[in-house]
């Protein structure tokens, strides 16, 4: 059994070390690129959103390496993620691709299936490897998760900030070719080591900006166009409101483990939408509530284009806007977004940002001019 | 004094309108509908609502625009689900946020959540809270949703005699009786989609009455009988968790499977999300079935001549099929 998986952000590293350590072999999809989403954008229907277009791209080019056996999560609504297992496995078949999906649903009232499938994916009947295996997977994904928001600061204030963007590459080239988590701990290590090399002004002042909106585009950096890169070369230190390893924390463990800090953007959301819309369109409003709180200078909220709980959120961002002053931004991604356009916008919006901070700390300088 | 109660003329309209207008009625409101969908309207709704949201969406803002200054109250309930383990579309579950938040100056809405996801008795506790706006007599309430419940049920009953909706909502509270039956010699033609697109002739552009000034028999899905809707739909390898969803679906899989439809037109907001799933699944089944499938996808700068052209020529082909049985040339 040779397993794949689509890419979603960090979350490839993970799974990755869960799968070594349960003695599968893994082939990896090659880095998302343009050739991805063409494939995926030929092969999907016209008006899906674009995590499924770079999904089925992320399939045909490990099929192409030699995957037969595809992991997927799945969901029961409302948000139309829940229907793309189905729709990933018509497409696959239509392109006449022989292989095998494994789809991880919730159990819907079914758990033995859901633990039969498990057990299917990980090869062994053995609960507790696959426990051990899991919590591996998870602590690795926590700790590049971990790396990458390191790197997201220093970005901001060295004095060469492509510097950062080269360690990070080869970061992510090498953790294909490592094995297993001693070797891929290590090699964390040794990037967060060079990472501290990198020189940094400690005086410079930076921008806070929070990065809000629809998973997927959020932490799969190709979807975003390196949101983070672009705004960290602009002197502007990023944090993401979701993360690879809290979806997993809010998603496979139960209660009381993870769910705490849903639960107070939750409750941070609720006086301006009560209910779930699916998706994280309330994590998106109760985050950018916290966000406005720790006196972050700046939203911007990223969807693909059509995502339903977004555009809900979007409808309702603006109140926040106006209820906390402080400036948010929606980007709207898809495989038609030019890269120009899209800097042009984040630069513009970092200037309207400096702006505001001139005001608020040196009007004196600026009355009287 | 009497309140004015506002409901507007979009999205849920159809499918519930007998039933809210009645209960507000019972309860000694006054209902007042806003105008039917048009120019004005979408161009208000358009202004007033965030650029990506799809047409109905668009269209419902403008709805509640030419009603907030008539009225003392709206009537926009949180619909989150309508039956057991299901939910509507995302869009719907935000609904009464999305309005307050982008039109200002609203009278108060009234938006109850209606939940019955996990259990029906949040039907019940719905109905009570939104009478209690008007009044605080329980059997009052109770008799005024159970009458309600009746027009409803005849409604509904003509719906499934095969009456479309847009004539059905005038004539529910008649005593009329008329019994239309589909022609046999006519072309059966089925237009799939949600009912506030189908419906809304300035949305649809007047689809439906179009077709049958040809002679051809509509069938929607709100005709198909449920049982065969959820039988058909409970075929899916994995459960339809959109209520919206498993009627198009079952309604769409029943008539093919029956064979009993000559075509199947696919109306469609632009960016709707559900339909971006259904559409792919209807057409794969059509195909398995050779049956002829078209999609008309609507925004509002859709041009009514490409659509009439559309449709015009779908019509053609599919009565060339019954007539030169599939023979087409290719050379024209």
């Amino acid at each position: 059994m040779k397993v794949t998986f689509p890419h979603m952000g960090n979350t490839f590293i993970g799974a990755k070390v869960l799968m070594e350590d349960l003695g599968n072999e893994v082939i990896l999809p090659p880095k998302c690129s343009k050739k991805t989403l063409e494939i995926g954008t030929k092969h999907s229907p016209e008006t899906i959103c674009l995590p499924l277009k770079i999904n089925i791209g992320n399939y045909v080019e490990s099929i192409e390496k030699g995957a037969d056996t595809i992991l997927i999560t799945g969901s029961c609504g409302p948000c139309r993620f829940g229907f793309y297992s189905l729709m990933e496995k018509e497409i696959l078949k239509d392109l006449g691709y022989d292989v095998d999906i494994i789809v991880f649903d919730p159990p819907d009232g079914r758990p033995m299936e859901l633990l039969r499938r498990i057990m299917k994916a990980a090869d062994t009947k053995n609960v507790y490897r696959i426990l051990r295996s899991i919590v591996r997977g998870g602590k690795i994904l926590e700790k590049v998760d971990n790396l990458i928001e390191y790197s997201n600061k220093i970005r901001a204030k060295a004095f060469n900030s492509f510097k950062v963007d080269t360690i990070i590459d080869n970061f992510y080239e090498e953790v294909r070719n490592v094995h297993g988590m001693e070797e891929t701990s290590k090699l964390i290590k040794e990037t967060r080591t060079k990472l501290d090399n990198v020189k940094i002004d400690q005086n410079k002042k930076t921008l806070k900006v929070g990065i809000v909106g629809e998973i997927y585009t959020i932490i799969e950096p190709f979807a975003n166009l390196y949101v983070e890169r672009k705004l960290g070369h602009l002197g502007v230190e990023v944090d993401k409101a979701l993360k690879p390893s809290s979806w997993v924390k809010h998603h496979l463990l139960p209660g009381p483990f993870g769910s705490g800090e849903e639960k107070r953007k939750w409750k941070e959301a609720a006086p301006y939408l009560s209910t779930l819309v699916g998706g994280h369109g309330r994590e998106t409003i109760g985050s950018s509530i916290i966000y406005a709180k720790e006196n972050y200078d700046g939203i911007i909220q990223i969807l693909p284009l059509t995502c339903m709980p977004e555009i809900v959120a979007e409808s309702i961002l603006p109140t926040i806007q106006k209820d906390y002053n402080i400036p948010i931004m929606t980007l709207i991604v898809d495989e038609m977004t030019g890269e120009a356009g899209y800097q042009t916008r984040l630069e513009a919006f970092v200037d309207l940002l400096w702006k505001r901070w001139e005001e608020d700390n040196h009007e004196e300088l600026l009355s009287g001019s | 004094m009497t309140y004015k109660v506002g409901i507007p003329q979009g999205l849920l309209f159809y499918d519930y309108y007998p039933l809210w207008k009645e209960f507000l009625n019972e309860l000694g409101t006054e209902v007042i509908l806003s105008k039917k969908t048009n120019k004005t309207i979408l161009d208000q709704g358009v202004s007033n609502c965030v650029d990506e949201a799809c047409l109905p969406v668009k269209v419902f803002h403008g709805h509640v625009c030419d009603l907030k200054d008539k009225v003392d109250y709206l009537f926009i309930p949180k619909f989150v689900s309508i039956y057991k383990k299901e939910f509507i579309c995302p869009k719907f579950l935000g609904l009464p946020e999305m309005v307050k938040n982008t039109i200002e100056d609203l009278p108060p809405i009234i938006d109850i959540e209606i939940n019955l996801r996990k259990s029906n008795l949040n039907l019940l506790k719905a109905v009570i809270k939104t009478g209690q706006y008007f009044t605080s007599n329980l059997s009052k309430i109770a008799m005024a949703y159970n009458k309600a419940l009746k027009h409803y049920e005849r409604y509904l009953d003509l719906i499934n005699q095969g009456i479309v909706p847009i004539e059905a909502v005038k004539m529910y509270n008649l005593s009329l009786k008329r019994n239309k039956s589909f022609n046999q010699n006519n072309l059966n033609i089925m237009i799939l989609g949600h009912s506030y697109n189908l419906y809304d002739e300035h949305i649809s552009m007047n689809l439906i009455k179009k077709l049958q000034s040809q002679d051809i028999n509509v069938l929607t899905p709100e005709m198909i009988d449920t049982d065969q809707i959820n039988q058909h739909s409970s075929r899916l390898p994995k459960r339809m968790f959109w209520s919206f969803g498993r009627k198009i679906i079952g309604s769409a899989f029943s008539a093919i499977e029956e064979k009993s439809i000559h075509g199947i037109i696919y109306v469609s907001s632009f960016g709707c999300g559900i339909d971006s799933i259904l559409i792919d699944l209807v057409e794969r089944k059509a195909r398995e079935n050779s049956i002829p499938f078209t999609l008309l996808t609507l925004d509002e700068h859709t041009g009514e001549a490409g659509v009439n052209t559309r449709v015009e020529a779908f019509i053609d082909m599919i009565r060339w099929r019954g007539k030169d049985e599939s023979n087409i040339s290719t050379h024209g």
